[in-house]
């Protein structure tokens, strides 16, 4: 009978952040749905309040329903029969429990069915429900392809393809091949079209692709002959009604095992072009990494509460030496910094998803109108900090996470090493969110960029000038001293001027960035809120920590080091 | 075939499952301002019943009939959060201290008052009250056939619906005529979840009493969507007799509460044998505890 939302009170200090205002009169268009459709908000209060009823549903569900099923789900696992995916039991009642409830198709414009939420409660809702059962999440987090069609398909196709999605029809992406993983220039699979069926038709073999079984997919195709980079490939939309695809095999996984990984065969399946021809990786792709990298984080920030709360718990209840075991230093240092690193991954989410927010909706809203300058100007700042801010928030987090589910088992000590406990799922689960949608090593590559540009510099300068409560003025001196450092280190690293130098670092600059940025959040989060008082202090310790220890080793490595370190 | 037009009768309830130390006054009457009120958990049953008929078979309509206070509106909204398609708020002094047969009477009259039907469907009893006496009364007086401790609804013809009971030494399956009453169990199947869209769209329906005493600033909504508007329904619009409401037309009478403690007295050691298992079963089936 828990509801997951109203039990997690960080869920609605970050619903309810200043910057949701623009937002949601960006995202409603100035409430102009509300003659049109009747259960549209009439005003920014109302639409709020209509945010925070339907996540206390999703909380409802997910603690009712998601949440008791995972240990069977993870148990039972689905299975593959004649070709077709067969979801374990209790998956399929969360799906239709979610789908009565019209949680599908959450973000889309409402002309289609969708609810026309913004990113963040969408999130969030994926925050729940992966603390539920992160396994099960990825069934329903597919939705987000459906914002991709309503990104880039022609209002025809979207009339057709997302009112079937918002009606509960499940989606599925399929990128990766058994020679394009992390590279997926080197797809394979083709697309010819053909004229006797008036019809792309696609032939060839998907791996690793996740509810690969879906009513809907997206498929990325070779779809001009004797290309061989990203140049040549297209996007289409496959319908599992047309037929033309068989699932070959599901993996058998560590963890997330409710949700099927399958191997495709496709044998003239007949595919729909989405968009443009040759702007498939380049451009499609590309935009549903970013919602799907967006999703993982949310996905690791769920997994990391589930893991501290499961260890907060066990540490009151288990009693050793004569008392509870929360009571010893080791102990509670270990829980404070997870409770840290949760509430900084969480932060960091909701931050990245505002503004990925305001960039989507504008670049929707320059699809049915003129943007005035100031507006454009605003979509670009915005869309810079989308791209810069989603592979942090995915690799720090995805980090973070698996370190929780380590201390939390730590915590547990040999009964976390059973089956017993919740906690052995979760750290299964877990692992895989530092590696799908681009691994830890990607996002850096991806990140890097902000610190080579001065990206990440500039928004921690805005947020250096912000006004804070006097009793915070101590972080601002400490993490100004600590962005000194961090400008050093980029700085060394940057003047040697070799690429693979760079390389070699990355990892460690854009950690700095990070622990400097969420350190800021959780500063700001404190000076909106001082229940955020004692995590800011934790964290900024942690921070500091870090910080000062990756720009030692920067201070004290030369090109030269490599070599020790090359294979 | 055509819609079915179901009635549910839902009714308000403190949440007697977590009830603390102050659940109860000193007087022995329930302490209704401490406990949450909720939707009765097998009104919820029936609902889902009613809303399985409906996803089956479009067209069909249904209406909650509750009775209570002012604030017993809010059943009628988290019904139609999960699809019914209007509700009635049956309110006013005349009911107040209404025991089964007052209610049923109020109930079966306002009923009267909503035209016809094919089904009414109601849980089997409310979790402050335990009677399960509600729900046969109002067939009674309506002259209806009626099934109780339903489970399920198997199979819906023109003129007759099949449906399982639930009783305590198996299942039955029974076929009976329509119209009909049926009370349903909780071993029928949990009730859906509210719908996002249902909920953002009826969120601001209200009785007329409660747009009086409103806060809010909606109030030029209930003209342009008539859906928020909730009926209420007074004694004057239902044709009764005044002896035979509230506590006037309410035979019981409350004579004592008294606070029973459970407690273990003795305890029964059992041999860890066959033997020992198999007399604790015949006591236990003896006792009527079991079987």
């Amino acid at each position: 009978m828990a509801n997951l939302y109203n039990d997690n009170r960080d869920l609605k200090f970050h619903l309810t952040h200043p910057m949701m205002q623009k937002l949601v009169m960006l995202k409603e268009r100035n409430f102009a749905d509300k003659s049109s459709f009747d259960y549209a908000p009439i005003d920014f209060e109302d639409a709020m309040d209509s945010y925070e009823r339907v996540l206390e549903v999703v909380g409802e569900i997910s603690g009712d329903i998601i949440g008791p099923n995972a240990e069977s789900i993870d148990a039972e696992g689905p299975r593959v029969v004649d070709g077709r995916v067969i979801y374990a039991k209790g998956t399929q009642e969360n799906l239709d429990a979610l789908i009565k409830a019209g949680l599908l198709g959450i973000t889309l414009p409402r002309r289609f069915g969708g609810l026309n939420f913004p990113i963040v409660p969408y999130i969030m809702a994926a925050d729940i429900v992966s603390r539920a059962d992160a396994g099960f999440v990825n069934i329903w987090g597919l939705q987000d392809c459906a914002e991709t069609l309503n990104e880039f398909a022609s209002e025809e196709q979207k009339e057709r393809w997302l009112t079937r999605v918002v009606n509960g029809e499940t989606m599925a992406m399929d990128l990766t091949e058994p020679d394009a993983g992390s590279d997926l220039q080197a797809v394979q699979l083709k697309a010819t079209f053909s004229e006797a069926k008036g019809t792309w038709l696609l032939n060839g073999v998907k791996r690793f692709i996740t509810n690969g079984d879906g009513d809907i997919a997206l498929v990325l195709a070779r779809s001009e002959e004797g290309t061989r980079d990203g140049r040549g490939l297209s996007m289409y939309v496959y319908d599992k009604r047309k037929g033309g695809v068989t699932v070959r095999r599901i993996e058998h996984k560590m963890g997330i095992i409710g949700s099927p990984t399958c191997e495709l065969v496709f044998k003239d399946a007949p595919g729909e072009l989405i968009g443009n021809r040759k702007m498939g990786l380049i451009k499609y792709v590309m935009a549903l990494m970013n919602g799907a990298r967006l999703g993982i984080a949310a996905q690791s920030v769920g997994i990391s509460e589930a893991a501290y709360r499961e260890a907060l718990q066990y540490a009151k209840e288990r009693v050793q030496f004569g008392k509870a075991i929360i009571q010893f230093p080791a102990v509670y240092e270990m829980l404070s910094v997870m409770k840290a690193k949760l509430d900084a991954s969480r932060t960091l989410l909701y931050e990245t998803s505002r503004f990925v927010d305001v960039y989507k909706t504008y670049q929707h809203i320059s699809e049915e109108r003129k943007l005035t300058n100031v507006e454009r100007d605003e979509m670009k700042e915005f869309q810079r900090l989308a791209d810069l801010f989603t592979p942090l928030a995915k690799g720090i987090t995805s980090e973070f996470c698996n370190q929780n589910a380590y201390d939390a088992i730590q915590i547990h000590g040999g009964s976390g090493f059973m089956k017993d406990y919740a906690v052995e799922r979760i750290y299964r689960d877990a692992r895989i969110t530092s590696i799908y949608e681009g691994t830890t090593q990607l996002q850096v590559v991806a990140a890097i960029r902000g610190v080579t540009t001065g990206g990440y510099l500039k928004q921690i300068h805005a947020y250096e000038k912000l006004d804070l409560r006097p009793e915070l003025e101590k972080f601002r001196r400490i993490l100004i001293s600590l962005t000194q450092d961090y400008e050093e280190a980029a700085e060394n690293v940057i003047t040697v001027g070799d690429n693979e130098y760079i390389d070699f670092h990355a990892r460690r600059l854009v950690e700095m960035a990070g622990y400097i940025i969420m350190s800021y959040l959780l500063v700001i989060d404190a000076n909106r809120d001082m229940e955020y008082f004692r995590t800011a202090q934790v964290f900024n310790k942690m921070a500091k920590g870090e910080v000062k220890a990756r720009g030692e080793f920067i201070r004290a490595s030369s090109l030269e080091d490599i070599g020790n370190y090359k294979y | 075939m055509k819609g079915l037009r179901i009635i549910v009768l839902a009714k308000q309830v403190p949440d007697t499952r977590n009830v603390g130390k102050d659940a109860m006054k000193a007087d022995g009457t329930v302490n209704r301002a401490v406990l949450p009120a909720i939707f009765n958990p097998e009104d919820l049953n029936a609902l889902e019943l009613a809303l399985r008929v409906k996803d089956e078979i479009p067209g069909t309509t249904i209406t909650i009939l509750t009775m209570g206070p002012g604030r017993a509106a809010e059943i009628i909204r988290e019904g139609l959060y999960r699809g019914a398609d209007g509700g009635i708020l049956l309110t006013d002094r005349a009911f107040a201290g209404s025991d089964t047969l007052a209610t049923s009477y109020a109930l079966s009259q306002a009923i009267k008052e909503m035209g016809e039907f094919d089904l009414i469907i109601a849980g089997r009893q409310a979790i402050d009250g335990d009677t399960a006496q509600v729900g046969p009364q109002v067939a009674e007086k309506l002259g209806l056939f009626q099934v109780t401790y339903v489970e399920a609804v198997l199979k819906i013809e023109k003129t007759k619906i099949t449906v399982r009971r639930r009783l305590d030494n198996g299942v039955e399956t029974v076929k009976a005529p329509l119209p009909l009453l049926l009370t349903v169990n909780s071993t029928a199947p949990d009730c859906r979840s509210r719908n996002a869209k249902l909920l953002m769209k009826y969120k601001h329906a209200r009785t007329v009493t409660e747009r009086q005493a409103a806060t809010e600033d909606y109030l030029y909504l209930y003209d342009s969507r008539p859906f928020l508007n909730i009926h209420e329904m007074t004694v004057n619009e239902i044709k009764s007799e005044a002896d035979q409401l509230g506590l006037l037309g309410s035979p019981t009478k409350v004579k004592r509460i008294e606070n029973v403690i459970l407690q273990a007295k003795d305890a029964k050691k059992l041999t860890a044998a066959d033997k020992g298992i198999n007399d604790l079963m015949k006591e236990l089936i003896d006792s009527h505890v079991i079987g």
